[in-house]
C-alpha cells in the first residue's frame, strides 16, 4: 500500500533534507578549510581572506616542514607509549578492580564499591591532586600521565554493571573445577565481555590521545617527553615558542601560516580515519552509559 | 540489677557479633584471598590518589608553605575564604561561570534534541546514515585542535574573524574582544558536540511504539501533530534525565577548553572559577587561596547536584540514585 502524500509533506521532506545538508557542511568545512589551507601556498594564504574551496596555489612544501620536526615526532612517540601502555594498564586495573567489585560473595565488596563512589562525587582539587602526584615522585615523566588515572571510576562502574550481567552459573562451574579467580577473571569474565571491554579501549585510548593539561602541569620544561598535543598546544596556540626554529626549520619565514595547517592534518587524520570504521562502537560506548546504576 | 543483665546481654551480643565477623571474615578469606590480593593495588590507587587529595583540601584553611608540609603550616581559619568573597574576582568569577553554563544550556542543550527530531524524520536510510556520521565527527578532534582552529578562523584574517570585523569595522582578533568570548565558546561547543549529543536522543526515539504512529495517522494527525503528541512525549524521560544531569554541573564549565582561547584582555568575561584556580595555583603558587577557591566551587556544585536530583525525584521519578 502507497501511503499519498501530501503537496505539504514533500516540502517539508526537502526543506528538511537542505536543514541538514546545510549542517554537513557546516560540520565538515572547518576541516575542509585546513586541508586545502594546508596544501595551498604560503604567501598567497597569507593574503587571502574568506572562505575556501579549492588551495590557493598548490605547494606541498608544508608537509615537508611537519616531518623534519623533530619534535613532531618525538610528541607522536610519545603519545604512542602512553596511548599503548596507558591503555592496557587502565583495561587490567579497571577489569579487576570490577571483578572484585561484581562478586556477590565478597565480603568486601560492598564497603570498596561505597568508597570507590565515593570519589565521583568528592575530590580534593587541582592543587592537593598536584601536590599528591608530586610527593608520588612521578613529576617529570611520563608515568606521571598514567599512574594517577589508572582507573576512571566511571568506566569501572559501567564494566561492573557487564561483568555483573553474566550468568553466575558459568563462574561457578569454573570454581568447582578448581578454577583461580585469576583464570576466571581473564578466561571466562574478560573473553565474555569483549564487547564492553572494546567500547572501554576505545574511550581510554581516545581520552589518552587527546589529553594534554596533565602533561602540561606535570612534565613543565621536560620538552622532550611532551606527548603531541602540548607540542601541538606550543606551535598551535602560544605564540611565544622557546624554538621558533621549529616551525621555520628551513629558514624560510614565509611558511609558518601553511605549516600549522599541516600540522593540525597530520595529527587529525589518524583519529578521522579510523573513526568510521570504530563508529558503532562509539555510540555503543554513549549508550552503555546512559543505562543508570 | 536489671540495667546490669542488659549490659551483661549487650556485651554478649558484642562478642558474639565481633567472632562472627572475624570468622565470616576468616572463612571468606580462605576461600576468596586471591580477591584480597587483588584488591590491595585498587584500594592503595584510591586512598593515595582520591582520598590523599581529599586530606589535602585541609591546606584551604592554612597558610601553606612547602617545607612545613600540609598539617605542619599555620591554622588561619577561614581567612581565605573572608579574602575570596571580599575580592572583586568573586563575583565576576561566579557571573562568567554562571553566564557561560546558562548559555550553553540554553543554546547547547536543544540543539541535539532538535537534530535527532529532524533527523527522524528522514525516510532514505543512506541519508541518514551520512548526516550522523558527519555530525559526530567534530567530537573526534583533540581539544587543542579545535581551539587552533577557533584562533584562526576568528583571527583578523580568518574566515569569521573578517567577516564579523566588515560589519561592526574591528580590527584585532574576535579572541581580543571580551564581548565576542561567550558566543565564540558556545557556538563551537554546539558545533562539536551536537551530533554527539543526539545519539542519547536518536536510541530514545528506537524506542517509541510503531503502533502510537499508525493510531494518530489514523486519527488524522500530520507529521507535525505526530512530532508534538507522540514523538516529544516518547523522548520526554530521557529529555529530563539529560537536563537534570547538566544543571548539577553548572558550577563545573571546564578549564581545558578556556585555558586554550583565553588571554588577559578577556578575562574579564573569560574568566571562571576552574581557571581561576588554575592559574592562582599553578602559576602564581597562591596555594592556600586556591584551594579555598576550590573548596567552595566543590561545596557549591555538590549543593547543585544534590539539588538536581532531589528535583528529578519530585518532578517524575527518575533519580540518578
Amino acid at each position: 500500500m502507497k501511503i499519498k502524500r501530501s503537496k505539504g509533506e514533500t516540502v517539508f521532506s526537502i526543506v528538511n533534507c537542505i536543514f541538514l545538508t546545510c549542517i554537513m557542511v557546516v560540520c565538515l568545512y572547518p576541516i575542509w578549510h585546513v586541508l586545502m589551507a594546508s596544501v595551498s601556498d604560503n604567501v598567497e594564504m597569507m593574503r587571502y581572506q574568506g572562505i575556501l574551496i579549492w588551495p590557493k596555489g598548490f605547494d606541498l612544501s608544508a608537509y615537508g616542514v611537519v616531518k623534519q620536526n623533530p619534535a613532531i615526532l618525538r610528541g607522536y612517540l610519545n603519545t604512542l607509549f602512553v596511548l599503548t601502555v596507558g591503555s592496557t594498564l587502565n583495561i587490567i586495573m579497571t577489569s579487576i578492580a570490577a571483578y572484585i567489585l561484581s562478586r556477590r560473595d565478597f565480603i568486601l565488596s560492598k564497603p570498596l564499591m561505597i568508597m570507590i563512589v565515593i570519589t565521583m562525587y568528592f575530590g580534593g582539587g587541582l592543587v592537593p591532586f598536584y601536590f599528591t602526584v608530586k610527593d608520588a615522585g612521578l613529576d617529570g615523566s611520563l608515568w606521571a600521565i598514567i599512574i594517577p588515572r589508572v582507573i576512571n571510576t566511571f568506566y569501572l562502574i559501567i564494566l561492573r554493571t557487564a561483568f555483573m550481567s553474566l550468568p553466575d552459573s558459568l563462574e561457578e562451574a569454573a570454581r568447582v573445577d578448581g578454577a583461580s579467580h585469576i583464570g576466571i577473571l581473564f578466561k571466562i569474565v574478560i573473553p565474555l565481555s569483549m564487547p564492553t571491554i572494546a567500547v572501554l579501549i576505545l574511550y581510554y585510548g581516545v581520552g589518552h590521545w587527546n589529553s594534554w593539561f596533565d602533561a602540561m602541569i606535570f612534565l613543565r620544561t621536560e620538552r622532550e617527553r611532551y606527548p603531541l598535543q602540548l607540542v601541538l598546544r606550543e606551535i598551535l596556540l602560544q605564540n611565544t615558542m622557546a624554538d621558533s626554529t621549529v616551525i621555520n626549520s628551513d629558514n624560510r619565514p614565509d611558511i609558518g601560516e601553511t605549516v600549522k595547517y599541516a600540522l593540525i592534518i597530520v595529527s587529525t587524520v589518524p583519529i578521522l580515519c579510523i573513526y568510521p570504521f570504530l563508529q558503532k562502537y562509539f555510540v555503543k560506548g554513549v549508550l552503555v552509559g546512559s543505562v543508570k546504576e | 540489677m536489671k540495667t546490669n543483665r542488659l549490659k551483661a546481654s549487650a556485651q554478649r551480643a558484642d562478642a558474639l557479633t565481633k567472632t562472627t565477623l572475624r570468622k565470616r571474615l576468616k572463612k571468606d578469606f580462605s576461600r576468596n584471598y586471591e580477591l584480597y590480593f587483588l584488591a590491595i593495588p585498587i584500594v592503595l590507587y584510591y586512598l593515595y590518589f582520591c582520598y590523599k587529595p581529599m586530606l589535602g583540601a585541609y591546606m584551604a584553611f592554612t597558610d601553606y608553605s612547602p617545607k612545613d608540609g600540609i598539617f605542619g603550616s599555620t591554622f588561619v581559619g577561614l581567612k581565605h575564604f573572608k579574602q575570596f568573597f571580599g575580592s572583586i574576582y568573586f563575583k565576576r568569577l561566579l557571573s562568567n561561570t554562571l553566564i557561560i553554563s546558562g548559555t550553553s544550556i540554553v543554546f547547547g542543550f536543544p540543539a541535539p534534541i532538535i537534530l535527532a527530531l529532524i533527523i527522524n524524520e528522514v525516510r532514505n536510510k543512506y541519508f541518514c546514515k551520512t548526516v550522523q556520521t558527519i555530525s559526530y565527527l567534530p567530537h573526534f578532534i583533540s581539544m587543542v585542535v579545535i581551539c587552533s582552529m577557533i584562533k584562526t578562523f576568528v583571527s583578523d584574517t580568518g574566515v569569521v574573524g573578517s567577516l564579523v570585523n566588515s560589519i561592526t569595522g574591528g580590527d584585532s582578533s574576535l579572541l581580543n574582544n571580551p564581548k565576542y568570548f561567550v558566543p565564540i565558546y558556545v557556538i563551537s561547543e554546539i558545533w562539536q558536540e551536537m551530533g554527539w549529543g543526539s545519539i542519547v536522543y536518536f536510541s530514545a526515539l528506537m524506542g517509541i511504539d510503531q503502533q502510537l504512529y499508525e493510531a494518530a495517522a489514523i486519527d488524522g494527525a500530520g507529521r507535525w501533530k505526530q512530532t508534538l503528541h507522540v514523538t516529544l512525549p516518547g523522548i520526554m524521560p530521557t529529555i529530563v534525565v539529560m537536563l537534570i544531569l547538566r544543571l548539577g554541573s553548572i558550577l563545573g564549565v571546564g578549564y581545558e577548553k578556556i585555558i586554550l582561547l583565553y588571554n588577559e584582555a578577556i578575562y574579564s568575561t573569560a574568566d571562571v572559577i576552574s581557571t581561576f584556580v588554575y592559574r592562582k595555583g599553578l602559576l602564581e603558587f597562591n596555594y592556600s587561596y586556591s584551594v579555598a577557591v576550590g573548596l567552595f566551587n566543590s561545596v557549591v556544585s555538590m549543593i547543585f547536584l544534590f539539588g538536581s536530583n532531589w528535583l528529578s525525584k519530585r518532578v517524575q521519578d527518575t533519580a540518578l540514585w
